[in-house]
């Protein structure tokens, strides 16, 4: 007992090292596993001001770039009104209304603020200014005025982190917008300015300048929002499918607003397939 | 000012330097990541005690990662170059008392290539166990060499740079304190 109190004292800085060193690995690896970290919640809350504080002053020297970017997600929208389509016939006007009336309503719109936001490290992430208050939670998509941003892996008070398309942990079921073949799109780690996507089956008629849309297989975002468009087809020799780089439709470096996209249906789905796959069993 | 009060706006300044700045710039290629904060450690003066220097690298680390999201990532690697620190310095200047002369590491208080010397082993140190740690979950052997060679490179031209605009006073205190 002497012999392992003097050894405990001789060693001590080393050991206090190797504690801490063990904290700090710990907190790591736990953090890629669960998206849980240590004291994440209170911190995002405390680094979010500071990010608030800094955005402010940085949102100034992005303001064209983003009244831009608004511009012309409204005049997108502008096209899809109503008014523009003029019936051949002035007796038999037919409406064809965006919103039908018996239609139940799946997905919700919260625009938020993005306060920090990283491009250049091995995982990005974003912080935005809503978090649980305003009804962000967890596993929701984020979308952007150009296309995809992310999804919500933390949610504190007033803040939530998103993980941007730019993770390597970040998978998204999208679809060609001619074809409607599905296929995976995730970040390979290399460039910002690439994404990729692959199971792309060989029999698809896929050009370059192709565009990608979110496929209605994924809960996180709704059918058709913008992911990007095809750079380079690379065919995969060892199977029957292709892989694609993508140019990300969103332009990351100087993103400002996003929106949360809350699925109201996703409860009811999950239960429905969690309670099959127990019936099955 | 004192000394006490210097070091923690220190702690201040690097940490924002590297999360608003640093972090900010525009990629130039994926093995180029600028570091600058570790600095901070090299920085910090001779009199701490060795727990204490690596409890200060574990604290200091964690803050950083708390604002870019990887926790536990940077504290590793600080608490590494803080607990090694003490050797490196023990190695370079044994015989001639700088570390009871003056007050901090400094290219005045050590000298040209021990302190060059110190900087290289400790951010090569630091980047091999950040990368080693990153590269755990992705990349490839490549990616690894390629990452800290680069990545060093770059964090030597900062530091070169930090030293000579911001040059520390180092006066010399002789032995009768």
């Amino acid at each position: 007992m002497r012999n392992a109190f003097l050894f405990i004292r001789r060693h001590v800085n080393f050991l206090f090292f190797l504690v801490l060193q063990i904290i700090a690995l710990s907190f790591l690896f736990r953090y890629n596993k669960f998206h849980e970290a240590a004291f994440l919640n209170v911190s995002t809350e405390v680094t979010g001001r500071f990010n608030e504080r800094y955005n402010s002053i940085e949102y100034y020297f992005q303001l064209k770039k983003t009244n831009e970017a608004l511009v012309q997600e409204n005049l997108r929208l502008r096209q899809q009104l109503v008014d523009n389509f003029e019936a051949p016939d002035s007796n038999k006007r037919l409406f064809r209304d965006t919103i039908r009336v018996d239609s139940v309503r799946k997905w919700q719109l919260m625009e938020a603020k993005v306060v920090n936001n990283t491009i250049a490290l091995p995982a990005n992430y974003l912080t935005i200014h809503r978090g649980f208050r305003q009804g962000v939670r967890q596993n929701m998509g984020v979308t952007g005025p150009q296309g995809i941003v992310g999804s919500v892996i933390n949610v504190s008070e007033n803040f939530a982190i998103v993980m941007s398309v730019l993770h390597p942990q970040f998978r998204v079921v999208a679809a060609l917008k001619k074809g409607g073949e599905n296929g995976t799109v995730y970040w390979d780690g290399i460039s910002p300015s690439f994404i990729s996507m692959r199971n792309i089956p060989r029999s698809a008629n896929v050009v370059v300048g192709d565009t990608v849309m979110t496929s209605q297989v994924t809960s996180l975002f709704p059918a058709k929002l913008m992911v990007g468009t095809v750079a380079e087809i690379v065919p995969d020799n060892t199977s029957n499918f292709y892989n694609l780089r993508l140019r990300p439709s969103t332009n990351f470096s100087n993103i400002e607003y996003a929106y949360v996209l809350d699925n109201l249906q996703s409860d009811e789905q999950k239960r429905l397939e969690d309670s099959t796959r127990k019936k099955v069993q | 000012m004192s000394e006490l009060l210097k070091y923690i706006i220190r702690f201040i300044l690097f940490i924002l330097v590297q999360v608003f700045i640093l972090s900010h710039m525009p990629p130039l290629h994926r093995f180029v990541t600028p570091y600058l904060y570790y600095l901070y450690i090299l920085w910090l003066p001779f009199s701490l005690s060795r727990m204490s220097l690596t409890f200060i690298g574990f604290v200091f680390g964690l803050c950083l990662d708390y604002f870019l999201k990887t926790p536990g990532l940077h504290a590793a690697a600080c608490t590494l170059i803080a607990y090694v620190r003490p050797f490196v310095i023990g190695m370079l200047i044994s015989q001639e008392g700088a570390d009871k002369n003056y007050i901090a590491p400094s290219f005045v208080s050590m000298g040209w290539a021990p302190y060059g010397t110190y900087v290289l082993v400790l951010t090569v140190l630091h980047h091999s166990y950040l990368v080693l740690l990153e590269w755990m979950t992705f990349g490839s052997f490549v990616y690894f060499v390629g990452k800290v060679v680069a990545s060093t490179a770059v964090s030597l031209l900062l530091v070169l740079l930090t030293e000579a605009l911001f040059f520390r006073k180092q006066k010399f205190r002789t032995n009768t304190i």
